[in-house]
């Protein structure tokens, strides 16, 4: 073997170079330009999970900086001098053996103990929720029941800032995960079956979620939102949701009432009963009606179709499962071939729709706040 | 150049390779079966429709709901364990004829065994059609599907073993299982005893097992 | 009926060259080139997949490939690699190194040996042969119920997904007891098993794992054919199944096959190393008695893979619990691997690169693992790129590292040439590179919420920068296998012979010529220790002279037969029936079957 120089100070030309990289690595690693990160939690189920997870990554470098550190250092001492003598034929030594099995067995009972505790108290499941929602996974949306607000919407949760949520959870097809990173951990949901989340919002603001456990060929795009608002922000919006829920009244709403409710400042009562008219009577013509509740239709108060209850479409920021932003175009765009945009997506139209229709339907569905 | 012959090696743990080889298969087999008998443990008392084993239910009959009947006939199958348990014994007794040479203590024992396994595996045949006919099917509900495949599986390593032994049986019968070869028959009795303390744990497990 | 395979035709009575004598062999060795060619061939296909992965996910929103054509591209990189790539490699040792490392002169049931193989074979041929038809497996390498019913997974994917892992389980099981009666039963004079090269006491802990795992998943794979097939109800939640008994009895057998993949690849590192420290493996019986452990408690450690499905805070405590136990042998391993580098002279040839690179990947996937056992913390890092790094610096980082080693360390001794030095290190420094540039961003996407599985990803989470680094950093470890290739295919047409012993080996197998005769030893070994060879050498005050070519008249080894073959083919055809939906196929293939293993035990020999 060649007998080298010890190569530091040549590598010490590369300093700037590696140093370069090094910033450029950490900038990339900072978690506030993630939207879903785990490193930023903003509910106390997810404090709890960091606090254990820091104490885990902390005493994982330290064994790293250490053990990688011997390494190197056995690999530069002992290379091979050309000419040198055979080395001492060492076997082993039980004391060392003995030592490297206490140590870590001690590193990993410091590791142990928050664990356990933290299991426990994630797990009790909270006595007096502020809020109840009960959550149902779907090939590839979410969808969201409030039992005591008798309110049904799907892919975006409204929660009242700082005030504990308790999730009851299950799934109507597959299995799926429910995980928004920076108020909670992930469950799996089952069927015939209730898992339970919960977590308190520090913070108002959007957050986003995602389906973490395989599920067909649209996991990928099984996005959800979690919008944590202020107390008036919430009842607003859910005496908004309430309008032609199916679990109030059957979603059973004159249609003066819809009117009054749809209608905006500058809108006219006939301009909005026109929109309703042609716009209900796409909806069942083109066969939305099938899948969909939707108020004002004879469908309002289902649940368990196979797609999401529109009802309130006009107020969320995204449709098909966080995939597009709501904007009219976004919206003719999926009613024109959800396929498209969302290969294999169970929206399978019973016929294509004509343009006209989609042009009726975008401005009814949007009007639907 | 070393002696062919000298060289026949001893094995390290002076076991035949077979023997040891049909103790390692055994050994993985005991995962199999404790797999299926843990399973139909999980699912017991988890149907949602009968027919049940032990107890009286709602189900599917002729196209209709009807009350059905506990469905196991537990003298059939007790007697169906006897003679799978003598046969346990039997095949031994043939063992020791093959080991000593004794050509009529073989065949006969052999013979013995073979017609025992047979008699279980008619047994589970009529135990299986009698079932479907009561309603209970292989889909009909949990109950149907572990117990159908746990004791069919079984039943598949008895016919196995019967075709083995058949098999050593034919070999015996024209004169070329010397003492020298019992290991062929042991072999086979080692499977064939191992399919029978299987079938010590499903028995109770599965039939008595309330 | 059956009889040992030791036969009366005099050695080299047995044709070498044509395709019959391949298709007809029954010699340990040839059997483990056949296993180690078509794996790697194998595992070129997983890697092909993974690019074509990496390029999907290079950049947000792609529609490179379609989220079906992506959802089967991960299910068969991940299949291919663990049952078609890292295990039959590591069979390729098994067999072609175990019988030399404990002085024997083939295993104990060579004709089953090489039914093995071609089960294996068959296996991966049914699971590929899909793509052709557009219907590969498309519900992941760990196909949860219930996705997996037919309700949900209508078309034939998941069917070609359950034989061809049925298929690969009966050549692994015949493999195991193979192995497990040759390690036991066949040792030279004098070789104690505390005497057995740590590579052998290895594979024996693997074959047991592989002989006690592998039926509970032919159970789990049992019930969802049936559910599929028949309409049996163990994953039907309508009529009561429950899609988490998949889960319980899959990963029964997936904690294990995890061990399966890693433990042959720690008896490599812990054969490389001596040799090239030129000291022995520090604390033998150590390492013994951890990989024991390792392997008993991996039996205790499963429900780790579930700590997000809500088991309730006792399960979860208990699997966290042993799950940090397992770590602490895990760890006594690595600490006596730079024991024995410690104090050594350290000679940086290829196999020592690998080896050393093993260790330092190794730690990080360790130590990412540990994180993973505490399931609070696990709640935010399961379903996640956290997860995708740790697995791949164990089983990329941890077992192809090593048996990349193992190649380079034993391709001397197989092939009888040496490997070109300057394209190792090459070889060594792109995988290294590409290796590292590939799955430690994954680390930081995973902690920043990208989950797995998804075929991509919207722009407005800001994965993009991380993702194209590391289908960059693919292309880099694409590269390092052409460099490998290159190699071989040079040192091919090479002439310059290896000599017995180039490395100065410490086990039997640099004793005899490179490569081997058919009869491995001219006469069979007597030791009295460990590292017999620099026993010898040490008495010999020196290298030996280089062994001779002998006639090996007098030593009987086991005739060709093409009966393995035939069986294998019968229980790929009985098991196929199921794909097709036609019983007439099972039926057949059951027939070729009994006929092939009647011919097989009555077959003439001694």
């Amino acid at each position: 073997m060649s007998h080298r120089p010890f190569p530091g100070r040549r590598a010490l030309r590369w300093a700037p170079v590696a140093l370069s990289v090094i910033a450029l690595v950490l900038a990339g690693c900072s978690p506030d330009q993630y939207p879903q990160t785990t490193l930023r939690p903003k509910g106390d189920f997810a404090h709890l999970v960091d606090h254990v997870f820091r104490t885990t990554f902390v005493l994982a470098t330290v064994v790293f900086v250490l053990v990688e550190g011997a390494l190197l250092y056995a690999m530069f001492r002992f290379r091979a001098r050309p000419g040198a003598p055979e080395p001492e034929q060492t076997h082993g030594n039980t004391t060392l053996e003995i030592i490297w099995t206490i140590i870590p067995a001690a590193i990993l009972a410091v590791i142990a103990v928050p664990t356990v505790k933290t299991i426990f108290k994630t797990s009790e499941k909270p006595a007096r929720p502020d809020l109840q929602i009960e959550v149902i996974g779907h090939q590839w949306w979410w969808e969201f029941r409030y039992p005591d607000q008798k309110i049904v919407t799907a892919n975006e949760l409204h929660v009242p800032v700082g005030k504990t949520v308790s999730l009851e959870m299950t799934t109507g097809d597959v299995l799926h995960s429910f995980w928004i990173p920076q108020f909670a951990a992930k469950r799996d949901v089952f069927p015939n079956r209730y898992n339970n989340i919960w977590f308190k919002a520090e913070t108002t603001g959007y957050f986003s979620g995602q389906c973490a456990e395989f599920c067909g060929v649209e996991h990928g795009r099984m996005a959800f939102r979690v919008i944590s608002e202020t107390d008036e922000q919430f009842e607003k919006w859910v005496g908004n949701e309430a309008i032609g829920s199916p679990l109030n009244n059957s979603g059973a709403v004159t249609d003066s009432e819809l009117v009054a409710h749809l209608r905006v400042e500058g809108d006219t009562n006939a301009r909005l009963d026109s929109l309703m008219i042609k716009g209900r009577a796409a909806f069942m013509a083109g066969g939305c009606i099938g899948c969909h509740a939707m108020v004002g239709t004879p469908m309002a108060g289902m649940t368990a179709l196979i797609g999401p209850n529109l009802s309130h479409l006009g107020s969320r920021t995204s449709i098909a499962a966080g995939t597009l932003t709501l904007t009219p175009e976004n919206l003719a765009r999926w009613l024109r071939n959800p396929n498209e945009v969302k290969e294999g997506v169970l929206m399978k139209l019973p016929r294509p729709l004509t343009e006209d229709e989609i042009a009726v339907l975008v401005p009814y569905l949007l009007a639907h706040k | 150049m070393s002696d062919a012959h000298a060289e026949h090696l001893e094995s390290s743990t002076g076991l035949d390779n077979r023997k040891m080889a049909i103790w390692t298969f055994i050994g993985s087999e005991c995962l199999f079966f404790a797999s299926l008998i843990s399973t139909y443990l999980v699912y017991k008392g988890k149907s949602k429709i009968g027919p049940l084993p032990h107890e009286t239910s709602q189900c599917m009959l002729h196209g209709q709901m009807q009350q059905c009947d506990h469905i196991f006939e537990i003298p059939l199958v007790t007697a169906g364990t006897a003679v799978l348990l003598f046969s346990s014994f039997f095949v031994v007794l043939a063992l020791y004829g093959a080991q000593r040479g004794n050509r009529r203590m073989l065949i006969g024992w052999l013979s013995a065994t073979v017609l025992c396994g047979l008699f279980f595996v008619g047994m589970q045949a009529y135990e299986f059609t009698h079932f479907v006919h009561k309603g209970l099917g292989f889909t009909t509900n949990l109950f149907g599907s572990t117990f159908f495949t746990l004791t069919g599986f079984h039943g598949g390593h008895v016919t196995m073993g019967v075709i083995w032994l058949s098999t050593v049986l034919v070999l015996a019968i024209r004169g070329k299982l010397p003492p020298e070869k019992a290991l062929n028959l042991e072999l086979a009795a080692l499977y064939w005893h191992f399919v029978d303390v299987v079938w010590i744990v499903i028995f109770p497990v599965v039939y008595l097992m309330k | 009926m059956a009889t040992t395979a030791l036969d009366h035709a005099p050695a080299h009575a047995h044709e070498q060259s044509g395709l019959w004598s391949w298709i007809t062999t029954v010699d340990h060795k040839r059997i483990g080139i056949l296993y180690g060619a078509t794996a790697f061939l194998f595992f070129l296909l997983g890697g092909i997949e993974a690019l074509i992965i990496r390029l999907q996910l290079g950049a947000p929103d792609q529609k490179l490939v379609s989220p079906e054509t992506y959802n089967q591209l991960f299910t068969m990189h991940g299949t291919t690699m663990i049952f078609l790539g890292v295990m039959p490699l590591s069979a390729m040792f098994f067999n072609f190194m175990i019988p030399l490392l404990i002085g024997a002169r083939d295993v104990a049931f060579p004709r089953l040996n090489a039914m093995s193989y071609w089960v294996f074979l068959f296996g991966g041929l049914i699971l590929n042969l899909s793509w052709l038809f557009g219907a590969a497996p498309n519900a992941g390498w760990f196909g949860y119920a219930n996705l997996t019913e037919k309700q949900f997974s209508p078309g034939h994917n998941v069917d070609v997904w359950v034989v061809g892992l049925q298929v690969l389980g009966v050549a692994s099981l015949a493999a195991a007891v193979n192995f497990t009666v040759t390690i036991i039963n066949m040792r030279c004079k004098g070789m104690r098993m505390m005497r057995m090269p740590m590579f052998v006491w290895m594979s024996f802990f693997t074959q047991i794992l592989l002989l006690l795992a592998f039926p509970v998943i032919t159970v789990a794979l049992i019930f969802l054919m049936f559910d599929r097939a028949f309409g049996t109800n163990f994953y039907y939640p309508p009529n009561g199944g429950d899609p988490i008994l998949w889960q319980h009895l899959f990963w029964i057998f997936g904690h294990p096959e995890v061990y399966i993949l890693i433990l042959p690849a720690f008896g490599i590192i812990s054969e490389v190393l001596p040799v090239f420290s030129r000291k022995p493996l520090f604390g033998y019986a150590a390492m013994v008695f951890s990989g024991a452990f390792i392997a008993f408690l991996g039996f205790g450690v499963w429900s780790h893979h579930m700590f997000s499905t809500g088991m309730g805070p006792f399960a979860d405590a208990f699997f966290s619990l042993t799950t940090m136990l397992i770590a602490v042998p895990t760890g006594v391993k690595i600490f006596n691997w730079i024991g024995t580098i410690w104090g050594g002279q350290l000679q940086f040839r290829t196999p020592m690169l690998f080896a050393i690179g093993f260790i330092a990947m190794f730690i990080i996937g360790g130590l990412s693992g540990v994180m993973h056992s505490s399931p609070p913390a696990d709640l935010q890092q399961t379903d996640t790129y956290f997860v995708v790094a740790h697995f791949h610096y164990v089983l990329f980082g941890g077992s192809i590292f090593a048996l990349t080693a193992g190649a380079y360390y034993w391709f001397p001794k197989m092939f009888g040439k040496l490997l070109d030095e300057g394209l190792g290190k090459l070889h060594f420094w792109l995988m290294l590179i590409g290796f590292n540039l590939t799955f430690a961003p994954m680390h930081i996407l995973g902690l920043n919420g990208m989950p797995r599985r998804v075929y991509t990803y919207p722009a407005d989470l800001n994965f993009g920068f991380w993702n194209l680094i590391e289908t960059v950093g693919a292309f880099v470890l694409g590269l390092s296998q052409l460099v490998f290739l290159y190699n071989i295919w040079r040192t091919a047409r090479r002439s310059e012979a290896a000599p017995a012993d180039p490395w100065n080996g410490a086990t039997l197998e640099w004793s005899i010529p490179s490569p081997p005769q058919e009869f491995n030893f001219p006469e069979l070994p007597v030791v009295d220790g460990r590292d017999a060879l620099w026993e010898q050498k040490r008495k010999a005050g020196g290298p030996l002279p280089e062994p001779k070519h002998v006639s090996g008249a007098g030593i009987h080894m086991p005739n060709p037969s093409y009966w393995p073959v035939v069986a294998a083919l019968g229980v790929a055809v009985t098991l196929s029936g199921f794909i097709v939906g036609f019983p007439y196929v099972n039926i057949a293939g059951a027939a070729v079957l009994f006929l092939g293993v009647f011919k097989w035990a009555f077959e003439p020999a001694g």
